[in-house]
């Protein structure tokens, strides 16, 4: 039977820091970076005075119509503006002119890399869409590059827009809606039309990546202009059932591991020419494809829950 | 189907100079969108499928969402007086509410 150990002890120990890091209840940078207190910034009257006087002086001289130098700086900006212009143009054209013809036989394009995924593609891929088929197995590597971008994106909105918990309470809505209307009819009637549609619609872009046109990004990208349109209609309380911080936290989150774990047994299978154990199924079945179908979904929910929350952080600082 | 597209061509061309011209931002938007939505139809004519999806989506949609939200909290968009209004009642509302 192991010991308890006493509330000292148990402060001694590696867990109790971890746990103590983990929950944020201690601030990492006391006792460790010096730190003075804030103060508001007091302005005399003198000062105020002279900052006005400085700006009105910078103000009347930007645009003093009889300033010589910056007419001529006019001038000269606008004719070097329309010399860029043209030089951009001319040069974007003379380089397409040296395009080759599209469809031609001899192109630089129709190599051997896309032979071989016309060719090869359905019996290795198992996609009758060589578009995704290509790009969730042959090209596995770059996607996943694609999503953790989509993620670092996320990251640094939320790092720069989220606010506090408090005070979004405070807000309450307030802020969040002060340019439109509440609960507007019209939008609320054709809301409850069409989030249905889009969302099935969506759903089936998912499902259906490795047969039909579409796959992973487009079904995120309809699955979140979806969402979006539901939180307009409906506001965010009704949204917060289905879909909070938590959940987003943990749909991104494991959304993006599954990715890479099953990302990283097709590469390492693939670099080391092991053989592949999942199997293909049969070509055209809803269920075949092998890794293409999983990796569809997971990417969906990756890009549904990026575009929801770039949309909810520029709007309210929050999810 | 030429005369379609070269027609859709021609509308593109002349979206992304009348977008370098207006000096409204909401008017910009509304040809970025309109810019976007006739984009994805000649992505199908060029079939692909795939592409014209997304760009339906995030183009069209998304994209422009955005940008109606920055300009509207960094209040680019003027507003008309009618909303303003409403606007200060709904916030006087809310204050006798509390």
């Amino acid at each position: 039977m192991s010991r308890r150990k006493t509330d000292e002890e148990y402060r001694q120990t590696g867990a109790f820091r971890f746990f103590r890091w983990l929950s944020g209840s201690k601030d990492a940078y006391i006792d460790t970076v010096e730190m003075k207190p804030q103060t508001e910034a007091v302005e005399t009257k003198e000062e105020e005075e002279r900052r006005e006087a400085e700006h009105k002086h910078a103000v009347e001289k930007a645009y003093d119509s009889n300033n010589r130098a910056i007419i001529v700086f006019n001038k000269i900006y606008r004719l070097v503006a329309a010399i860029f212009t043209v030089f951009l143009l001319v040069s974007l054209i003379y380089a397409v002119s040296y395009l080759p013809k599209i469809g031609d036989a001899d192109n630089a394009t129709s190599n051997e890399v896309a032979r071989r995924y016309i060719e090869n593609g359905v019996q290795e891929t198992g996609a009758v869409n060589i578009v995704s088929g290509m790009i969730l197995t042959y090209r596995a590597f770059d996607t996943f590059g694609e999503t953790n971008v989509l993620f670092i994106a996320t990251c640094c909105v939320m790092l720069m827009l989220m606010l506090d918990e408090k005070i979004l309470e405070k807000m309450d809505g307030r802020d969040d809606r002060r340019f439109e209307p509440k609960s507007d009819p019209i939008l609320k009637t054709m809301a409850s039309f069409l989030c249905p549609v889009i969302f099935i619609f969506a759903i089936y872009i998912l499902f259906n990546g490795h047969l039909s046109p579409g796959g992973g990004f487009s079904g995120g990208a309809v699955l979140g202009a979806g969402m979006i349109i539901y939180v307009n209609a409906f506001g965010f309380k009704n949204t917060q059932r289905f879909f909070n911080e938590t959940i987003y936290k943990i749909a991104k989150i494991s959304a993006l591991c599954m990715y890479g774990l099953i990302g990283s047994y097709f590469y390492i299978t693939g670099a080391n020419h092991i053989a592949n154990h999942i199997p293909l199924g049969k070509v055209g079945e809803l269920i075949s494809g092998g890794i293409i179908l999983p990796i569809n979904i997971v990417v969906g929910i990756e890009v549904a829950c990026t575009m929801y929350a770039f949309y909810a952080l520029f709007r309210r600082g929050g999810l | 189907m030429l005369v379609l597209t070269i027609m859709l061509l021609v509308f593109l061309i002349v979206c992304s100079v009348a977008v370098s011209f207006t000096k409204n931002l909401f008017n910009a938007m509304l040809i970025y969108m309109s810019f976007s939505l006739v984009m994805s139809i000649v992505w199908v004519i060029l079939e692909s499928p795939d592409l014209a999806i997304t760009e339906a989506a995030v183009g069209a949609g998304i994209t422009s969402v955005l940008f109606f939200i920055t300009l509207k909290k960094i209040r680019a968009i003027s507003l008309e007086d009618s909303d303003k209004h409403a606007d200060n009642m709904e916030n006087h509302k809310s204050e006798t509410l509390e």
